[in-house]
């Protein structure tokens, strides 16, 4: 593949229908700019300021922009909360769509074939794969995407982070909290105040 | 088509393998692929239902042979061929051979971080009032297109209930076929577990899809 990528890029490069320079820059925004630590931004917000959450639930593109995030796979953001009724996870089991400018790219496990085959069906077993039992009480709402939607999962805010800044709740905010394979982590072991 | 892409409910796959501390990218040439077949849209005049169709209209064991970014590098190789942008002999020779084609844009490096920043949303207005409304029943179609198409095999045929709508949206079935946006209304529909897998799943499970308005049927 090294061989034949290389290959490509030089004709499009000679042909001129490529600048080697933007291309650089993509790469590098993607491998340094955008992230998950975006959206954690997005979910330590909404725990911190309710005036916020109320604006991200109703319309989340708007919401998400405010703080500087928007673009690409970003174009038409919705959010979905995480309750004591409710587990929401996300998936597209025809490709890899993910909210690119809350998330960055997706990992490996979020494109293959197990994730993208099973979530739909046995979103549980899924969520146990990860380490996560979701008491049975809980609904599982499975959100396939489908259409140029892209969803952000908001987890449950921690209990014990009463009076945390937004940058303090933000270092519990991880990448799969948000697509809802995981869960906030727990301020008693893990970053928030120092 | 009723493609190896479409893996809701596919068995056999075997367990989620998460990898600890995983690179944005694991090859410079993954990094590459992505950053060419992005930048290309432009002189292409492209849009992401081709891309998309370019990478799944293939069999499923050549699907399924491939890596995510095996896949995107065949999808943009066989964009560029279609168009005849780029010929066969020139990637085997690893050098351009014919002088180029004109094109409509290319992508500067000036011009990256407003077009990533950008992104190129799919709502449009459209003179049509909505056919259904939050809290209607409606079953998914029972259809089986040749070309592109959103709605998975496992919701096929199965009812569900609008929950929100979306708004109007570029149609990826017609967008995918270079026959034009045609938008659609798309709604979010929430279906039951069971009704789609069956008495044997959890009876919490609710999955939903977006689905455009040709998608749907009413249930009178």
């Amino acid at each position: 593949m090294v061989a034949r990528v290389r290959a490509l890029e030089t004709v499009l490069t000679e042909k001129g229908y490529v600048d080697p320079k933007a291309l650089d820059l993509i790469v590098e925004t993607y491998e340094t700019k955008i992230g998950p630590r975006n959206g954690a931004q997005v979910v330590a917000r909404a725990w911190a300021d309710p005036v916020y959450k109320a604006r991200l639930m109703k319309d989340a593109t708007v919401a998400i922009a405010e703080l500087g995030f928007s673009g690409g796979q970003g174009e038409h953001m919705v959010a979905v909360e995480n309750t004591d009724a409710v587990h929401n996870l996300i998936v597209c089991t025809l490709c890899s769509c993910y909210p690119l400018p809350v998330l960055g790219l997706p990992p490996v496990w979020y494109k293959s074939a197990p994730y993208r085959s099973r979530a739909v069906l046995d979103p549980r077993g899924v969520l146990a794969e990860f380490g996560l039992n979701v008491p049975t009480s809980k609904e599982v709402r499975v959100w396939d995407s489908t259409a140029e939607i892209r969803y952000l999962v908001i987890p449950q805010r921690p209990s014990g982070t009463e009076g945390w800044t937004v940058e303090e709740l933000a270092t519990l905010v991880t990448r799969d909290s948000m697509i809802g394979t995981g869960l906030a982590l727990d301020p008693h072991t893990h970053g928030g105040q120092s | 088509m009723n493609g190896a892409h479409d893996m809701g409910g596919v068995m056999g796959f075997g367990p989620v393998v998460a990898e600890k501390n995983e690179p944005v990218f694991h090859f410079e040439w993954e990094a590459r692929v992505r950053a060419m077949t992005m930048a290309m849209g432009a002189p292409m005049g492209s849009n992401i239902d081709e891309g998309r169709f370019a990478r799944e209209d293939r069999s499923p064991s050549d699907y399924l042979s491939k890596t995510y970014y095996e896949l995107w590098f065949a999808g943009l190789i066989r964009m560029l061929l279609d168009r005849g942008l780029v010929e066969a002999e020139e990637l085997t020779a690893a050098r351009s051979m014919h002088p180029a084609k004109p094109v409509p844009r290319i992508l500067r490096a000036e011009d990256v971080a407003s077009v990533l920043a950008k992104g190129r949303p799919y709502g449009r207005t459209i003179q049509q009032a909505a056919r259904f409304k939050p809290g209607d029943r409606v079953r998914a179609r029972n259809m089986h297109p040749t070309g592109h198409t959103r709605l998975p095999r496992y919701v096929r045929g199965h009812i569900g209930t609008v929950m929100h709508i979306h708004g109007a949206h570029v149609f990826p079935d017609s967008n995918a076929a270079g026959l034009g946006e045609d938008p659609q209304w798309l709604y979010n529909v929430r279906f039951a577990g069971r009704e789609l897998w069956g008495e044997t799943v959890d009876p919490t499970l609710t999955v939903s899809v977006d689905a455009w308005e040709t998608y749907l049927e009413p249930i009178m």
